[in-house]
């Protein structure tokens, strides 16, 4: 049997760098094909160039699917070949019913005038095959995040799906909704749909996948059968190195407590509920203390309401810097009483994207390079030049705008920003959340080199390999609580999703 | 980084005309049209358009938008829009005639009286904005109906003059010649060629510290035919000035604003906090940034501004009226696009404000004097500013 798809020899290039090179990818008719990668792997991209997201001409290489050489000059045009691709951030529109997205765009229509009784019954339909049963007319912002995703498989089988596409589709779901997802995958895979998952969790993919294909650093690494299918393989493909020396040594050198925070208590902004409760740590000098936990323990919640009240409300507890009481009521005083928060969104929330790297760095400190209220553009400039030696920024220059970045610099950017700050210490948000490796290694370094200073690093982080090789401890989160503590000695993944699945549900 | 890396994309002329393109594009169109209608007035009217008496009107009727054009920078830097303005310049011009007329205070009192009159609507108006996350676009929609409707009552639809002569020399005023009279007036050419030889000084030294900062500096040759533009442009607008009756007293007023806002915008660190704000208000309130008050403190600005602008045009008509102001906001709103400013907020520049705030005045003069109709004076008004949207957003487009 030929090939459903066939991508030979894909190159992809942004501003600054280059995502693909020399990537080949061939999926058999039904199989089940994952893809996996590291993030920044350029997984993601490979997707959007199959599904014509970046039309042909912008990119090298050929597809050949279905036997036919593809010039898709946008996803309708992949989309009428029956390549459907689900991204990673749902598509589909809160405010309007779960029949209007299904058929948004592909309305069930008589001459522009939409026939809802044929639009609603064949909407029911499509649900019962994702296992469904909700009424048409409900807003899709009532559903929770699992059942959305259901919704936009529903949605590429009113498509008439040939090739499936479902980039990191569990990444924001629990267990049980994950699990019927991929029950839903192997029943598709049963009717003839081939499908393509991209996904971190090695589980699912030896649950669900045929074959898997390994991306490294925007090139194809090796493509295993099922039989080769082992986490040690595909780790050791994806990383291209023993896991030994994917972070950098540290010797602790521990000292006095930084940090120390009481009785942490936050309420949600709008919902009568907590989503911190009662969370007590401390950071010492020269300590990284690492934060585990799931999409929604609370972790972010956490930082930002530390950060100047940044989230929530009626936040109580008592926080300390240096020994002293710190008043962290506004960011303006939690960055003067020593704290910076590095964001895990850093385009949405860290950087100003359209302006140049000086500007950006100078942001949260602009009293260091101005005199009376009067900046001094030499003194901004000298900054930037500095840090952009000292963290190895890569650019032509520190007045480009970092929208042009990479995302390994853009976060260097970000970095470069609070340490101009001169906290004592550091709440690193996801610090190598869709940068490639090389450049979390020199993340790695410089948060060793932080500590090395004598500042106190808080890293949160949803890979745990990352907090077990950078961390000095480690607590982990659950629904809002702190619900365990785990020394470098003692960590494991396996003890920290144990500490995770037997606090489930004991919440107050 | 390799030193090879930096060497290979150093940028040259072509980078430094494209990027500032904008500005110099706009200055080269602001001179076209010039020349056009110089060409064109003689031609059809048989008269200067660049006579000394005309160069006077320009200033005097384009001043109070260049003024709120300012104010209203900021606000769309900030992210926000201003409706209101034509409103409440009517309104404090309004309080002003029944501070001067009806209640007989003196101009030392009603000036600083309208200006905070002014700054206190704009707090009434900014305070929903930034505080209670009113969208601008309402918020001074219905400014601009309340202040109309205010002024309407306040006048009990009549218009209130004439004004004492200290009143109206706030606009109609001019500069008196300290090196005795005469023509042509030293006192307007003394302060021109002082203006002339800051502006190129202030160029020299920002080249100067570019050079010292190792930022790669403009072309010597690009600098010095810019300069020579402003400058022959400025000195040519003074000579005239000075053949007529002088500098008058509201373009000295303007000038000074231009300069201390230009310098407010990009010298200092609240400026340069107004214009992170409107880059990315979140990153900005997270880098310690009170936006809250910024977005507030933008619009009491602006209101402050009307109100001058207000005082300006009723002292040029010499007396209130219930339809003083109508459209101003949007020849106010045009010209700070046309300049630059971007719909998003973030960017634009002062410098921009005041060359898009001239190109419309030059039009609606040219064109008025040539006898073209309202009808299409406000087509092609229409379609310049389309236009020059159009220009920006290819550009920036085109850069990726």
């Amino acid at each position: 049997m030929t090939a459903i798809l066939e991508m030979r020899g894909i190159g992809k290039s942004f501003p600054g760098v280059r995502a693909l090179d020399q990537v080949n990818l061939t999926v058999e008719p039904g199989e089940i094909h994952a893809i996996c990668g590291e993030n920044g792997a350029g997984k993601s991209t490979l997707m959007k160039v199959l599904s014509g997201v970046y039309p042909h001409g912008s990119y090298d290489g050929d597809i050949l699917y279905e036997g036919h050489a593809t010039a898709f000059r946008d996803i309708r045009d992949s989309e009428r070949q029956g390549i459907i691709i689900i991204h990673q951030e749902l598509a589909l529109v809160p405010q309007l019913s779960v029949a209007e997205n299904m058929f948004l765009g592909n309305e069930v229509a008589h001459r522009g005038v939409i026939d809802w009784k044929r639009t609603w019954a064949r909407t029911r339909e499509l649900l019962a095959k994702v296992g469904l049963s909700e009424a048409p007319t409900t807003p899709v912002e009532k559903l929770g995040v699992g059942k959305q995703q259901l919704i936009e498989i529903a949605k590429a089988l009113a498509k008439d799906v040939r090739l499936l596409i479902l980039d990191e589709p569990t990444a924001a779901l629990q267990e049980n909704d994950s699990a019927k997802l991929l029950d839903l995958m192997l029943e598709l895979k049963a009717q003839g749909v081939t499908q393509i998952i991209i996904s971190h969790k090695l589980n699912e993919i030896r649950r669900v996948a045929d074959r898997v294909t390994v991306i490294r650093d925007g090139s194809t690494v090796s493509t295993l059968d099922r039989a080769e299918i082992t986490e040690e393989r595909i780790i050791r493909d994806m990383v291209g190195r023993d896991m030994a020396h994917r972070y950098p040594d540290r010797v602790p050198d521990i000292g006095e407590v930084l940090m120390r925070v009481q009785d942490w208590t936050v309420w949600h902004p709008d919902q009568p509920r907590k989503v911190i409760d009662r969370v007590s740590f401390q950071v010492r000098r020269g300590e990284i203390v690492g934060i585990a936990g799931l999409m929604g323990s609370g972790r972010t919640e956490l930082a930002m309401s530390l950060f100047g009240r940044s989230y929530g409300r009626d936040i109580t507890g008592t926080a300390e810097l240096g020994g002293k009481p710190a008043d962290l009521s506004t960011v303006g005083r939690a960055i003067d009483a020593g704290l910076a928060y590095v964001t895990e969104d850093r385009k949405a929330l860290g950087l100003i994207l359209e302006e140049p790297i000086q500007r950006n760095i100078s942001l949260a400190n602009l009293a260091g390079v101005a005199l009376n209220g009067v900046l001094s553009p030499g003194r901004e400039q000298g900054v930037a030049e500095r840090y952009r030696r000292d963290l190895r920024i890569r650019t032509p220059g520190v007045n480009q705008r970092v929208v042009n970045l990479s995302g390994g610099n853009q976060q260097k950017v970000v970095l470069a920003k609070w340490l101009f700050t001169d906290p004592q210490v550091l709440i690193l948000d996801e610090p190598t959340r869709g940068i490639d490796v090389g450049a979390k290694f020199e993340i790695y370094a410089l948060m060793n080199e932080l500590v090395a200073q004598g500042r106190g690093v808080v890293m949160i982080s949803s890979e745990m390999p990352e907090l077990l090789g950078m961390c000095d401890r480690i607590h982990v989160m659950n629904e809002g609580r702190f619900v365990g503590e785990l020394t470098r000695a003692d960590a494991s993944q396996e003890r920290i999703m144990a500490l995770i699945l037997q606090s489930e549900g004991k919440a107050a | 980084m390799t030193t090879a890396d930096s060497e290979a994309k150093k940028p040259g002329i072509g980078a430094h005309l494209g990027g500032n393109l904008r500005e110099n594009g706009m200055v080269l169109a602001l001179l076209a049209i010039v020349l056009f209608f110089l060409i064109m007035v003689r031609a059809t009217q048989g008269v200067d358009f660049l006579s000394a008496q005309n160069i006077t009107n320009l200033f005097l009727q384009n001043s109070y938008v260049i003024i709120m054009a300012l104010g209203m920078l900021l606000v769309i830097v900030s992210g926000h829009i201003d409706l209101s303005v034509g409103s409440v310049a009517a309104f404090t011009g309004a309080v002003s005639a029944v501070l001067t007329v009806k209640w007989g205070w003196p101009f030392w009192a009603v000036i600083p009286a309208t200006l905070v009159m002014g700054g206190l609507i704009g707090a009434a108006q900014g305070y929903w904005i930034a505080f209670w996350r009113i969208p601008s676009f309402i918020v001074t929609l219905a400014g601009m109906l309340v202040f109309r409707g205010l002024t309407l009552w306040l006048l009990q639809g009549q218009n209130i003059g004439p004004f004492p002569k200290a009143f109206q020399s706030l606009s109609t005023g001019f500069i008196p010649d300290v090196f005795g009279a005469g023509k042509p007036n030293m006192t307007a050419l003394v302060m021109v060629g002082l203006a002339a030889a800051a502006i190129v000084w202030s160029g020299l030294r920002g080249r100067r510290q570019d050079a010292a900062f190792g930022v790669e500096p403009e072309p010597a040759g690009l600098f010095w035919a810019r300069n020579l533009i402003v400058v022959a442009a400025l000195l040519f607008v003074g000579w005239k000035l000075a053949q007529f009756r002088g500098l008058p007293n509201v373009l000295i007023v303007m000038s000074v604003l231009i300069v201390l806002y230009s310098f407010f915008t990009e010298q200092t660190t609240t400026g340069r906090r107004i214009y992170a704000l409107g880059g990315n208000e979140k990153a900005a309130r997270l880098s310690g940034i009170k936006t809250d008050r910024l977005v507030f403190l933008t619009f009491v600005n602006m209101g402050v501004l009307a109100a001058l602008a207000g005082m300006i045009v009723t002292a040029r008509l010499n007396s209130a009226t219930p339809k003083a102001g109508v459209g101003f906001e949007l020849d106010v709103i045009a010209a700070v696009f046309i300049g630059g400013a971007s719909m998003s907020g973030g960017s634009g520049r002062i410098i921009g404000v005041v060359v898009g705030a001239l190109i419309m005045g030059v039009m609606n003069n040219g064109m008025s004097i040539m006898g073209i109709g309202i009808d299409y004076q406000q087509v092609i008004k229409g379609l310049v500013l389309l236009a020059a949207v159009i220009f920006d957003v290819y550009n920036r487009n085109k850069q990726g």
